[in-house]
Formats: structure tokens, sequence, C-alpha cells
């Protein structure tokens, strides 16, 4: 969530066009939590985060029920814009670092959440962690509450790495966390981050191994983009830090996926590799999917109906403005139908199922000249393509982006 | 001595005893311009009120520059010992590419003040104008200018002029046109030493074309000087080359702004509107006579602008060639040495190649362009012409390397000039090097006082008109001065040079170049391409060709990693703004095969790095 993009004012009541009603039919309904806090700020990151240094603690402490009144909000909201209601599929807990919170916090919303909208059955319902932040006790809270899922920021396993990164956390303490999170039935999860500056090949090699050897269901690995306005955007301008490269970022995503195949895991989404169909992450599955979902929770997004908008950022701003019954959305864009099948074709391009050939000739994308250039430059493969679809190769999911380029334009 | 005069001679009844015609050659930045301002004030001609730094020069690239493009004539009194005459000074444009209008300005006067940089001395491109003078047999009258600068050596550069045409150091005024020192004896003494024109007023009609310049408002004006006879308002003409009759509209004098008059007389300058639109209906060096009772035998020296130098001018936004074509049709009014014909480029898309006089006439143009027709351009290198002869005895003429035949050749000429070099004389090792390096052939040297040498070689046109001006201006610290004049054609050892991506060749980049420079240039345009290049998604060679004969070689690495690694919630509205941005960009990308090149990739490779040299200031 660096940057917001440019959009509309959004209402102050929030509601959503009519007319976007309409495209949520055949969609599911999620729900993201965002938990803007961190004990303290990564160079990298440029989430929209806060410590309490720079808050203070009390927002903190009154979060949760900040969180509950746009809950509220929200169920108004979806029932005045004529929104048939619909169980949450998934819920997800980000960040910020959502385990900062009491347990006690997190489960308050969950319950809120199931008793406005009602849970579907066997749904995923996940939490970001930081290593440091969670031990058994507080994962069998979650658990009990019905959570199913933890993802943890491993990052590396590196401790010249995590400097870089600024990561805080003891590396030990990783392991801890997954043991713990096994032992009280959680499903577990990794992110891994690569390509930050020093990191060698074989520094990676060393943290891939040590997500291994973890045993987690499903890791996720996103090589390290720098953006603008971040600590290290500014190291590496003023060359404190050295400029990433890009090819050895191909070559370290080509490694993870050597490594994580070898083992068991499957890639379904570029930056995403999980043991089974069942072990992926339903929730991000939702946004590659275009579904709906209410992002809770200052400065996150929303997509409902054909209709994004995004919150205030400061969590200030963001309490007073609930407290005042005041839609907390900053602005809005509603999404025409090219637009809609541009991002799908975005989207869906990334997931392994790929994205369905007819439909991309159906909206006048994908031309022939287009389709069997991807195909001599193995960017997609054939046998994929003789039976209807897009599906990127190895050397596609690199190129990504080009793809999704070669197929719109 | 009274400097101003009470009254003024009528125009179309002046005596010819007592008019003066007469011009000022001068370099670039000596102060010409000044100077004639100051005349201009002196003689009451404009008054200080009205007066604008540069007053003739009339177009905002001639006053930025500090060059005169095209010329002009304007009349001034000037009472001398009791009786009063009129001075038609005529500006005459002060560049090498235009010598041809220069010739024909000079053959409207009978004098000429030699007008020198008392702190430079004398250049080559004066030299050069001074020697058409002399060949038109004006009268010379040597200043020196600028003698309030500090670091003004009059005496010396004095010696130096007598040296150079004769007489004594004593002879040569000194004036400032910047405070006007100097300047109303001058004028004194171009009524002394100046022939008055002579002519037969009874004979029919004969004018001379000096200048012909569009105007809005008012169509063609033409600029005549003339010889016999006389025309009158209200008269019908006939150009003498092409024998159109047209209608006299208006008849006059500048003073410096139009004064229409009853007509023109024996020795008068002035103008003439007829109405017609296109300056190539009324060409300079063509002579004008009168319908009625025309003259049998026009007045020598006409010939057609004949362009040294074409180049392809292409918009950089494909949608504007329209507006480019109009732009050209527009030029070509008031600049009939301007040629242009359609063309098409594999990379450049839809364009112009355009003939032009010189290097810096294609540089005005463009700039022009750019300026009053808001456009954005490439130009393509600029190439001379080369006649091929072919093993069957074909023979081409090649304006464009793309075009240069791949068959068997049997001969190329390209077209030669002699260049005058002049510099302190600590520099000439520095350009014997240059020159020797672009195939030149020393004709001789000679000195000029104690520190001055003047160098002249012979040597390929093509040599020249590749940032050689540049060169030679870095190596002697910007004090050589340089001139060139056409010297027929010699036969070359010349090949093609083409360039590849991936195997296509793209013609902009091709050149004609001598046989031992191939591998430096396609060593320097493969390396800067590569620079220039983004990568793509698979690996681009780039080859220089000569032939089928692969010279040099240089490849894009395949691009590998492409792609956001994060794509969730938030991120996708960012997203899909990068790609809309990006899907603008590819706007701006030429095709050449599957690689995706840039336009600014075109310009920067198509742009010497030394072209971007800054604007010559004003004085």
């Amino acid at each position: 969530m660096p940057q917001f993009p440019k959009g509309e004012p959004a209402p102050a009541d929030g509601l959503i066009p009519l007319q976007a009603a309409v495209s949520s039919v055949d969609k599911t309904f999620h729900a993201y939590i965002h938990v803007p806090y961190c004990k303290a700020r990564c160079g990298y990151c440029d989430f929209n985060t806060y410590t309490s240094e720079e808050i203070g603690s009390s927002s903190q402490g009154t979060f949760a029920q900040t969180l509950i009144k746009e809950i509220e909000f929200s169920a108004g909201v979806l029932d005045s814009s004529s929104f048939p209601s619909r169980k949450l599929s998934t819920v997800f807990f980000g960040g910020g670092t959502p385990t900062l919170l009491p347990a006690g916090d997190l489960v308050v919303i969950l319950q809120k959440l199931e008793s406005v909208f009602g849970l579907e059955p066997g749904l995923d319902i996940t939490t970001e962690a930081n290593p440091d932040s969670v031990d058994e006790s507080y994962l069998q809270e979650l658990k009990d509450a019905g959570f199913t899922r933890v993802s943890i920021g491993m990052q590396s396993a590196v401790p010249k790495v995590l400097a870089v990164l600024e990561r805080t956390h003891n590396p030990d303490n990783v392991a801890r966390a997954i043991a713990a999170a096994k032992k009280v039935g959680l499903a577990t999860s990794v992110d891994l981050i690569y390509g930050s500056p020093t990191e060698s090949l074989e520094d990676w090699k060393r943290s891939l191994q040590a997500a291994i050897d973890l045993d987690t269901e499903h890791i996720s690995a996103y090589s390290l983009i720098v953006e603008e306005g971040t600590k290290l955007a500014r190291q590496i301008k003023s060359g404190l830090v050295a400029q990433p490269d890009e090819d050895l970022h191909a070559d370290m995503y080509e490694l993870a996926d050597q490594m994580l195949s070898s083992v068991g895991f499957t890639n379904y989404e570029v930056s995403n590799w999980s043991k089974t169909v069942q072990t992926r992450s339903a929730h991000n599955m939702a946004y590659w999917k275009s579904m709906d979902w209410w992002g809770y929770g200052p400065g996150a997004h929303s997509h409902v109906g054909g209709v994004r908008w995004w919150n205030v950022k400061n969590p200030a701003a963001y309490q007073e403005r609930i407290s005042a019954s005041i839609s907390p959305a900053l602005e809005r864009e509603l999404i025409d139908e090219e637009n809609r099948n541009i991002e799908r074709v975005m989207l869906e391009t990334r997931i392994a199922e790929g994205i369905n050939l007819a439909w991309l000739k159906e909206q006048g994308f994908a031309s022939s000249q287009a389709v069997a250039e991807l195909i001599a430059e193995e960017l997609i493969e054939a046998k994929a393509v003789f039976s209807g679809w897009i599906k990127l190769t190895l050397k596609g999911r690199l190129l990504a982006d080009l793809v999704v380029r070669k197929l719109i334009n | 001595m009274s400097p101003r005069a009470n009254s003024k001679l009528e125009p179309s009844k002046t005596n010819p005893d007592f008019i003066r015609n007469f011009c000022i050659i001068a370099h670039i930045d000596h102060g010409k311009s000044t100077l004639a301002d100051r005349m201009l004030q002196l003689t009451g001609v404009v008054d200080d009120r009205s007066m604008r730094a540069q007053y003739l020069d009339r177009m905002d690239i001639e006053r930025e520059r500090g060059i005169t493009i095209k010329s002009q004539a304007v009349r001034m009194p000037w009472e001398f010992e009791k009786q009063v005459y009129a001075l038609n000074m005529i500006d005459t444009p002060g560049h090498v590419d235009f010598t041809y209008e220069v010739s024909r300005s000079l053959a409207a006067c009978e004098g000429a003040v030699l007008l020198v940089d008392a702190a430079q001395g004398i250049e080559a491109q004066t030299l050069a104008n001074l020697y058409l003078a002399m060949e038109n047999d004006l009268t010379i009258i040597p200043v020196l200018n600028k003698i309030d600068l500090p670091a003004a050596q009059p005496e010396k550069y004095a010696e130096e002029l007598a040296n150079l045409i004769g007489g004594n150091p004593e002879d040569c005024l000194r004036v400032s046109g910047k405070t006007g020192v100097g300047v109303d004896e001058l004028l004194n003494k171009i009524i002394q030493t100046v022939p008055h024109p002579v002519g037969d007023p009874n004979a029919p009609a004969r004018a001379m074309i000096f200048d012909s310049v569009y105007d809005s408002y008012r169509g063609v004006v033409t600029y005549v000087r003339m010889v016999d006879g006389s025309l009158s308002n209200r008269e019908k003409i006939t150009m003498m080359s092409t024998k159109a009759v047209h209608d006299l509209l208006e008849i006059g004098v500048s003073s410096p702004e139009p004064e229409p008059t009853k007509g023109l007389g024996v020795g008068e300058v002035g103008y003439l509107i007829t109405g017609v639109k296109d300056v190539r209906q009324s060409k300079v060096g063509d002579t004008v006579t009168t319908a009625m009772k025309s003259a049998a035998v026009a007045l020598k020296g006409y010939s057609e602008p004949k362009p040294m130098v074409y180049s392809g001018i292409y918009p950089i936004d494909g949608s504007d060639y329209p507006i480019l074509r109009e732009a050209l049709d527009k030029l070509k009014l008031s600049d009939a040495s301007l040629v242009y014909e359609p063309e098409t480029s594999v990379a450049l898309g839809f364009g112009f190649r355009c003939g032009f006089l010189g290097l810096l006439h294609l540089e005005i143009i463009t700039e022009r362009l750019e300026r009053e027709f808001n456009l954005e351009l490439i130009a393509t290198a600029p190439s001379v012409i080369y006649e091929v002869t072919l093993d069957d005895k074909k023979e081409i003429t090649v304006t464009n390397p793309s075009e240069y035949p791949t068959g068997k050749i049997a001969k190329v000429l390209e077209p030669m000039v002699r260049a005058t070099i002049l510099s302190p004389k600590d520099y000439v090792g520095a350009i014997m090097e240059l020159c020797q390096g672009r195939r030149g052939v020393m004709v001789d040297m000679q000195y000029f006082g104690t520190d001055r040498v003047q160098l002249r070689y012979d040597m390929p046109l093509a040599e020249i008109v590749f940032d050689f001006f540049d060169h030679l201006k870095s190596k002697t610290q910007g004090y050589a001065s340089l001139d060139y004049e056409e010297n027929g054609l010699a036969q070359g050892d010349l090949v093609k040079v083409d360039i590849l991506l991936q195997g296509e060749q793209v013609d902009a980049f091709s050149a004609i170049v001598h046989k031992d420079k191939a591998y430096a240039y396609g060593v320097m345009m493969t390396t800067k391409l590569r620079e220039l290049i983004p990568r793509q998604q698979f690996e681009v060679p780039i080859q220089a060709a000569v032939g089928a004969r692969i010279i040099a070689r240089e490849s894009i690495r395949a691009m590998r990693k492409d792609v956001l690694a994060k794509c969730y919630g938030g991120d996708i509205s960012r997203k899909r703004k990068l790609l809309e941005k990006q899907k603008e960009g590819k706007k701006r990308m030429k095709m050449v095969g599957r690689v995706e090149v840039p336009q600014e990739a075109f310009i920067a490779a198509l742009t010497s790095d030394s072209e971007k040299k800054g604007k010559k200031k004003g004085d």
C-alpha cells in the first residue's frame, strides 16, 4: 500500500452506486483487517504502519472497538446499497503487525464479523504474525476462536540480510512460532524476501533451506521492491547501499522455484508456493479472482461491486471519522468494464490456472500474433494454449508484466 | 560637419551622382548589426524611441543568434559638404551557406565596408565574402569595430588588414558600433570613396533581384537594385527567367519601414510588391523588366539555388506529419533554396528528405519548424550528394545513405570543398591533425601578421557536414574560423555501413563513409545503441555491416525480470495505472522487427555528442 492511487472523493455515507451491486452476483465476499501497528519500522517497508512512539499507545488500545464500528457501518452500507447478504468466505488480518494487539482483540473483531455477516463453513481465517510477538498460548487463543492459519514474517534466515532489512526479530523465534502454531493445530506459512542489498545467492539458498526445514505448507517469496519514500530508497540513492541487481533477482527466483519444487511445493501464483491446492491462501486467491472484499482499518483498500475505495491512512483520522459515523473512505474509483477486464488479465495471468483464452479473445485481447510471439519466446505454455488457456512458464512468471502488456495491447 | 540631413532626396527622381550603394561585410559576431543600428539612428531614419537592438534582424532566430539570414536594404539620407545624398545600405547574410545570396547582395553595391572586430581580427568567413566583393570590383573601406573594448588591438589588426587588401594601416577607420564613435566619419568616407551608380536612364528597365522575402500580410516583398531605366507604380513587370508577368501593386524604399514611392530610377534600391505568394516566383538573381518595353538581355549572374546537404526530417509524433508538410510549404514561400520530398523510414515513419544550402541552413530550418510550428522533430545525420556509377554504366544520384546501391559499383563521386581555416598559429598542429583525419589535403598555409595563420585544405564535404566545425572549435578553444567553397567532385573509396538490430536493417542509421572509417563508425554506432536501447525479453544483437560482412557487433542482454513481486488488494489500482502509463509509453516506441526502440534512442543516436553547442550570442 505505498502511494495511494488517484481517485474521486468518496461519499461520506459510503454508499456504493446501485448498478455496482449487479456486478457482485457470483462473487464471494471477503474481509481484510488492517492493523497498522509495528514495534519498529523496517527500512524497506512503505506500508501504512505506525510505531507506538509515533502515535502513542492509546489508539492501539481502542483499535478493536473502532474497527468493530466500521464493521457495523459496512453492514449498513451494503444493506442500503441493495447488496444481497453474503457470508464471509475468508478473513485475513494483515498489517503492520496484527499480533501486536492482544489475541482477545483479534478474537472480538472476528466474532463481530461472524455475528454481522456469518462465516462460510470451513473458511480460511488467517493472521499475519511477527515471530517475536506470538507464543503458544496466544496462538491457542486464536485457534479456539476459529482462526485456521498463521503467516509468519520470516523474510530471511541470514542475520546480515535481516540487518539490511532492519528486521529486529530473532531468527530462532521463527521455528519456535511455527512449532507452536503446528502444536495448536494452525496451518502455517512463511514470507521470505530475496534480493536485498548485499544478499548473495548462497545467502538466499540458506534462507530457502531454513524455510523448507520448518516444514510449512505454504511459502511466499517476494523480491525486494525498493519503494520510493522508504529509508532503503534513500540509502540506495545516497550510495550507502547497493542497488539490487535484477538479474540476480531472476537467479534467486529460479533457485527458489527449483528448491521448493524439489520438496513438493507447487507454484500457484508468481510469488506463492503451496504443498496442495487446499493449503493455498484462499484469501489471496480472492484478490486474484477479482472477488468482493471489504478492507477494514486505516489505509485499507476495498473492492466491492466494481467500486474500489481506500480508507484514510492516519489511525487518528480514521478513528475520528468512524466515531462521527462518517465513511472512513478517502477516495474511490468506479472501475469501468474496460478497466475491470484489464485488471482481470493483470491478476489472473499471475495464477497457475491461468486465464481463459476464449474470454480474452471476446474482450479483444490476446491477438493471435501476440499469443504466437509469447509461445515462441517461451513465456507461456504452448500445451495450455492448445486447450484454451494462457499459463505462464517459469520464464514467463519472471516476465509476467510484459506478458500482460502483450496480451492487452 | 552636419551629421544629419535636413531634407531627403525624393526616390525615383534621385540623380545617380548622389546615390551610394554599399554593404557591410563582417563575421557573425563582429558587430555588423549594431553598427547598422547606429547608422539608422545617426541618419535619423529611426528615432531613438523606436530603436531596438539589431533593428534589421527581423526573425527571432536572427536576433538571438546575432546572425543575419535574410538581407534587407535601408535608404538613409546624409549630408556631406552641403549636398544631400541617399545612402543605400544593403545588409548581406553573413554565412557561408548563403554565399549565393551574398554574391547577389554584393552585385547590388558599388562599395563594401569591411568590418573587423578590433579584438579578434579577420575571420575566414569574412575573407570569403571579401573575396567576392573584390571580384565584383567593389570599393573596400576597411573598418575596425569595437575599439571601445579593453581587449581591442587596433594597430595590430589595421596592419593585418593593410597586409591583406593593400593600402596603409592608417587608412583603416576605427569605430565603435556600441558607442557610435567614428560612425559619422564612416558615412562621410562612404560618400567620398564609393563610386556612384552608373546606368542608362533611357534604356528598357533592368532591375536585379537581390532578395525576396515572404511577408504573411503582404505576400512576397522583392528587393531590387535598378540598373537601367526605371520602374513605376501600377506598371506591369516581367520576370526575365520565367517570363511571368505581374502587376506592380506597390513600389517603394525601406527607410527602414516601407515607404511607397512613385517609382525607382537608375542606381536606386527599393522593394516591389506584386501580390505573389511564393518566393519561387520572384527569385534572387533574376532580372525585372517592364512588360511594355522589355529589356532584351537579362543581367548576368542568375543561378538556381543548389542544395549541398540532405537530411531526413521526421515528426516525433507520427500524427504531426500533415503539420510538418504544411510548415515546410510555408517556409518554402520565404526560402526558395529549401527543397524537400516525402520519404518513409522503417525506423522513423513518414517524413521528408530535405535539401539545404549547408549546415547552418539545416539548423535554422529545423529550428524554425520546431519553434514557429510547435513541432518536435528528428533530423537524420546530414548527408551529401553522391554520384554513383554502376558496373553496367548506370548512374544514380544518392542523397540518402539507405538508397545507396548494393550492386556492383564502378565509381563513386563525392562533392569536395576547399576549406579555409583561420587561427592563431598555436593551434596549427591540432588543425592539421583534424583535417588529415578528415581526408583533407593541404593546399597552402599563409601567415597574416605575426601570429595568425590561414590554412587551406581540399576535403570531402561529407567530412565537414558531420561535427567538423565543433571539433575545430574545441581543438582551438574557439579561436579558429572556417569557411568553405564548393570545389567540384572527386572519386572516393566509399562504403555504406548498415546497422542491423536482430538482423533487421535500421535505415536511419546507415551511413556512407570512407572505407578506412567504416569500422570506427560501426563500433561507435553499435556501442551507442547498446546503451540506448532498453533490454528486451530476448537477446538483441546489434551489428554493423558493410554489404554482407559484419564489421562490428554488440549485444543487448535479454531482460529476465519484469514482474511486480506483490500484487494484493492495495496494489491493484496502482498496478493498473502503471500498465496504462506503459501503454502510453509504447506509443513512443518504434518497432524494428520485434525490437522495441524508444524514440529517444533514435534521437540520441542521431545526435552527435558535440552537437549541443551553445547559441551564438548577438553583439
